[in-house]
Order: structure tokens, then sequence, then C-alpha cells
């Protein structure tokens, strides 16, 4: 679809969007017969996702309609622009321009052995409980947000489910104070 | 799935942990972070305090709120925090609300979720796309056919298929008999949150009536797995159109006595004019979306505002409020049921002919009776049901206007026959976000009316 055949135009990113500095592309959204467009989508490095987030703000994407992570362990070899290096995750975040009616998408890598993120709380307030899911499911940790705790599964839970090495089924069910076989 | 390769060692004891202990790096994000519960305030950091009593996570500057400002100074024998829920009747399902009262008032609120998360977005990643639409139609147990069309939508956005026209307009009619349906159930149980139960017997009345079409159609009253990628499961019974016609007039006409039921009625206008008032630029930082953002008098539709299915060629008006309280949410949705009867009037008028899904058989199995002729199309129909199709490597997503506002799906494949990653952004689970705010300050009768008015599905919530 979009990824691998659209033209990497790192150099020249759209009119509105802020010129993001050092590696990251930014896929043009094309229109797409019979559906939806297809997303402009960014690639910022880690180190200007927030800066780049805030300034598609300002040009007037009102709302965050989404943020999740993705873990690529078991398919690395993904299309990704070139000078985009691929990590193991992946946030995805969904922005809406509800004036322009336009979508764009940021998807940011996260190396595995620092699963670290700036968080968008800051930008978008309502990120408040998508962050906290990705913590919980997939372990990316945003720095910056007030209350990362784990939303979904118990506190005690061990392991981030939707992480791709998580073992399946290999987990005993967790009751708190179930009395353990005598 | 790589589990295997990566735990390394035998399922011995200490193999609890994933992966703990057999990883050069050491996890940093392997525990939690604490408690999921609101704390009392001697415990409480002041800046999260702060954000609570606020109840709005900073919103930029300047717009509403500084959170600087907030006073958080109180002696603490002055309030008490109490429960509500997972149990609590009003809180349609298993949401958990702690909140912290001084006397009636209520200062600080936070939802505790996660009560119904059963996975569903991993087990997501085990189901094929033609199994796919099972698992998601069961997270919004109040509009599935919605939650099957968005899933539908992304898988035939990867696979880059067009359905047929006549396929699109039975999703488009199924979408809309689904609002109906949903806003009636949800008038029902506003109606019972706010003591009018006769509201709650006329809602299951009419909803019954729209759940016995989608008997008829799909075989199934809820979750009907009718939607699937490359079209709908079946078409439409004969007489279809006498169906539907009955349930707009019966709807619509109905629909204009719940309006003398409730709007005119002193006691439930002034349980909702005025309560759980939020603003436009709040509902939009705290990225709600739905009737709670048209409430605040902010057009957005998706329906309208990025066309999807063949809405573009529809007439209907998209219904917004002034006030963001309440008694605007309750109108909105009482009219858009009115509007979703123009919907599905034009569209029955409309309803091409034609296929009711894509007849390729890489993706739709062949009809039933090919199979007894064809060995070619009996190998489809295997092959379809057994390892299903695989679609190309990509990511996507679509959202669509569920009844709660933007129902959207992040698909991404791998190009084999089961999502890579399947995520669901419920519009429930974020519009929670805006409870703390719409609590705040209010009574805690209130909360009740508020609650319901948010309209949260906590099977989508929790997913």
């Amino acid at each position: 679809m979009s990824g691998p055949d659209a033209a990497v135009d790192a150099a020249a990113p759209t009119a509105d969007a802020p010129a993001p500095a050092a590696p990251s592309g930014v896929l043009p959204g094309v229109p797409r017969s019979g559906g939806p467009l297809v997303d402009e989508i960014a690639f910022p490095d880690r180190a200007h996702y927030v800066e780049l987030v805030r300034g598609y703000r300002d040009a007037g994407f009102e709302l965050c309609a989404d943020l999740c992570v993705v873990d690529y362990l078991s398919h690395p070899g993904r299309s990704l622009p070139e000078g985009v290096g691929a990590e193991r995750f992946e946030v995805v975040v969904n922005l809406v321009s509800l004036s322009e009616k336009r979508r764009v998408r940021v998807r940011v890598q996260v190396p595995e052995s620092e699963p670290v993120l700036a968080s968008l709380i800051d930008v978008y307030p309502g990120v408040d409980a998508m962050e906290r899911e990705g913590f919980d499911l997939l372990g990316v940790r945003f720095e910056g947000h007030p209350d990362l705790t784990r939303i979904l599964m118990p506190e005690d839970w061990e392991g981030h489910p939707l992480r791709k090495d998580y073992g399946v089924g290999r987990v005993p069910v967790q009751f708190k104070q179930a009395p353990g076989p005598r | 799935m790589t589990s295997g390769t990566e735990q390394g060692g035998g399922p011995g004891a200490g193999d609890v942990f994933v992966n703990a202990g057999t990883r050069e790096v050491p996890r940093i994000a392997e525990t939690s972070e604490g408690a999921q519960e609101m704390d009392l305030r001697p415990a409480t950091d002041p800046a999260e305090l702060r954000r609570e009593v606020g109840a709005v996570l900073r919103l930029p500057e300047g717009t509403v709120l500084n959170t600087g400002d907030i006073d958080i100074e109180r002696r603490d024998d002055e309030t008490m925090i109490i429960n509500m829920g997972p149990q609590h009747p009003s809180t349609h399902g298993v949401l958990r609300l702690m909140l912290e009262l001084d006397g009636e008032t209520v200062l600080r609120t936070k939802p505790v979720i996660g009560y119904l998360h059963t996975g569903m977005e991993k087990q997501g990643e085990e189901l094929t796309y033609v199994q796919g639409s099972t698992n998601v139609t069961r997270m919004d147990y109040l509009s599935p056919l919605n939650n099957e069309l968005v899933f539908s939508l992304a898988t035939e956005a990867l696979l880059g298929v067009e359905v047929p026209p006549r396929a699109v307009w039975i999703r488009m009619l199924m979408s809309e008999l689904q609002r109906v349906s949903s806003h009636l159930m949800w008038m029902a149980t506003n109606g019972m949150d706010l003591g009018s139960t006769s509201m709650m017997i006329y809602g299951f009345r009419e909803r019954e009536m729209v759940l016995a079409f989608f008997e008829k159609t799909t075989g199934l009253r809820m979750n009907n797995n009718y939607i699937r990628p490359g079209g709908v499961a079946a078409d439409l019974p004969d007489g279809w159109q006498d169906d539907v016609e009955v349930i707009c007039e019966t709807v619509l006409a109905r629909s204009f006595e719940y309006d003398e039921l409730l709007t005119g009625q002193p006691i439930f206008r002034d349980r909702t004019e005025g309560v759980g008032n939020i603003t436009a630029e709040e509902a939009l930082a705290l990225s709600v979306t739905g009737p709670i953002l048209r409430s605040t008098g902010v057009p957005w539709d998706l329906r309208r505002a990025m066309p999807y299915l063949a809405y573009d060629e529809l007439d209907f008006d998209v219904i917004v409020g002034t006030y963001g309280d309440n008694f605007d949410r309750y109108s909105i949705r009482l009219n858009e049921i009115r509007e979703s009867i123009r919907i599905i009037r034009q569209v029955a008028e409309r309803m091409p002919p034609g296929d009711y899904r894509l007849q390729d058989a890489k993706v739709t199995p062949p009809p039933r009776a090919r199979i007894d002729e064809s060995m070619e199309a009996l190998i489809h129909h295997f092959k379809v049901f057994t390892e299903g199709f695989k679609v190309p490597e990509g990511e996507v997503y679509v959202a669509i206007e569920s009844p709660r506002g933007e129902l959207g799906c992040y698909l991404v494949s791998d190009g084999s026959s089961k999502p890579y990653r399947l995520h669901i952004r419920g519009p429930s689970f974020v519009n929670l976000q805006a409870i703390p705010l719409l609590l705040r300050g209010g009574l805690v009768a209130d909360a009740v009316a508020i609650i319901s008015s948010v309209d949260p599905v906590m099977g989508e919530v929790d997913r």
C-alpha cells in the first residue's frame, strides 16, 4: 500500500508540516480510489518526536485520535523509508485536523534496549490512557507521563502481554491471595 | 511467534516470568509502576494531586486550566474516598470509579478499568483475517456490526480490493440500523439511571425490533459476524424493505413519544441541563469524539467529514449541541436516531442490485452450489477457511463513526494470513478520560447521570 512504493521525500516535507530535523522522512498522503486517503506518514527519530508532534498540533491538528505501540520482533524486515532504522518497537500516533479534514500518522522507532519515549501529554492530554495502555501491554515507558501505571492488566502482573515474545498459554492465571497447592 | 526460541530452557519453576534471566539486557519495563487506584491526599504527589483535582491533564497552555493554580490545600478529615463499582448497576458494566467526596461534592475522580480485559488484540493476532471479525465484533457489544465494519474496511484497504456497490449499501443499512439500536439502548439505560423506568422498557422494546431484523438477516441478534472482509456474509432476506420500513416508521413515531416523555419532564431536565459540562477545547484536548464532542458544538462526524462507504451520496444532518451538557448529549442521540432513519430510508430506496460480496475466490469463499460441481471451488473454499487469505505487507489506519465516536482500526500485516498487529481505537476507552472532568465539582448523585451520558461500553474499553 503506502509504504514500499510511495516516494520518500525527506528533503521537502509538505507545506504545513513542520520541517523535521535530522533523519526523518515524511511520506505524503495519496488519494486512493474508493476509500479514505492514505494518510501522510512522518518518521521522526526519538529526539525530534515531541517537537514534530507539537509542530503538527500548531499547524492545526487539533485531535490526537490514537496512540498505539507495535512490537516488530518477529517482523523486522518491514519497509521503512531510507534513513529510518528499524527498531523493535514502534509508537504510532494518529493525528486529525478537523479544519482540514486530514489525518497524519507519526511513526517513531523505539529500540528494545531502551524502550523509553517522551510522553506527548503536554501536547495532547488525551494520550493519557493510550500511553498507559502502551506501557501496560507493550512495556514502552513514556517519560514525563504523570501516572504511568498499568491500565488493563492487574498491577502485579508480570510482563507485557502484547509483546511478541510473551509466552501465550505459559503464564499461570494469577489470582491474588489464591491458596497455593498443598 | 518466536516465543520458543527466545525463552530458552525448559518450562521449569523459574520460567513463569517471561524471558526473565535469560536476557543479557535487563528489561527495565518489566514491572508495574504502582497502584492504579486513587490515593489519599497525604499519599499523593502534589503534582499528581493538582492534576486529579483539576481533572484535566495539563490542557494546552492558556486554554482552560493552569494546574499550578489549582488549590489543593484541604484538611484530610473533610474528604473521603469512596468506591463506585465495578459492580455498581449504573456503571454499565464493570467500570470502577474512585471518587473523593467533600460531603456530596465530587472533588477528584479516577476511573479504574480492566475488569473485562480479555486480550482481544492479542487474540486478533492469532486468528486469520477470515476469523478476525468474530473477534472484533465482541468488543463493542452494543454495536457489533460497526466493529466488523471497521475491521473489514481496514483489511480491504490492505488488500487493495473494492467491494461491490450492493455490499457497500448493505453495510450502510446495517450500520445505521445498528446506530438506531445502540442509541435506543442508550435511551433505555439512561432513562433507567435517571429513574424513568418506562423509558427503559420502551427503549428495549424498540431495540428488539431492530435485533429481530438482524436475526433474520444475519442469523444472530448480536455479535453477528455479518460484515466480513470482501463484503457481507449473506444477502438481505426477501421482504427486507417491508421490515426496514416498519422499523423506520415505528421508531420514528415513537421517538416523538420519547421526546414528549423526557424532554418536557421537569425532573429529567433538572437532572440533565447544566450537568456535566465540557467545552470544545477540553473535549478536543482529551481526544473525546462522538456525541460528547458534538454536544460542544463541534460538527465532527466522520460520516460527513471523512466519508467512508457511500455516505457522501446521502442526505443527512450532523446534529450538534451548544452547551456540552447531559441534555445536549441526550438530544443529540435522540435526533441521531431520526437522522439514521432518514439515511436508512434513502439506502432502502437506492439499494443497488448485484453481488453482496466480492467474487474473488482468494478472498471470499465460493457459493455453496459451486462446491458440488467444481473441484477448484472446493479447494478455494477449503483454503479460505483453513489458512485464510494472505494480505500484502503494510499498515493502515481506518476510522468510522460508531455510535460512540471515532472507532479506529490500526492493522499491520506482515504478508501472512493473520494480522501482525490489530489495534482497535475504542471510542469508549478514550471518552472515559472525560469522566473526571465532567464529574468535578458536581454532586455524587449526578455521577450516575454523567456516566450514563458518556455511554461507555466496557467491552470496548477493556477489549
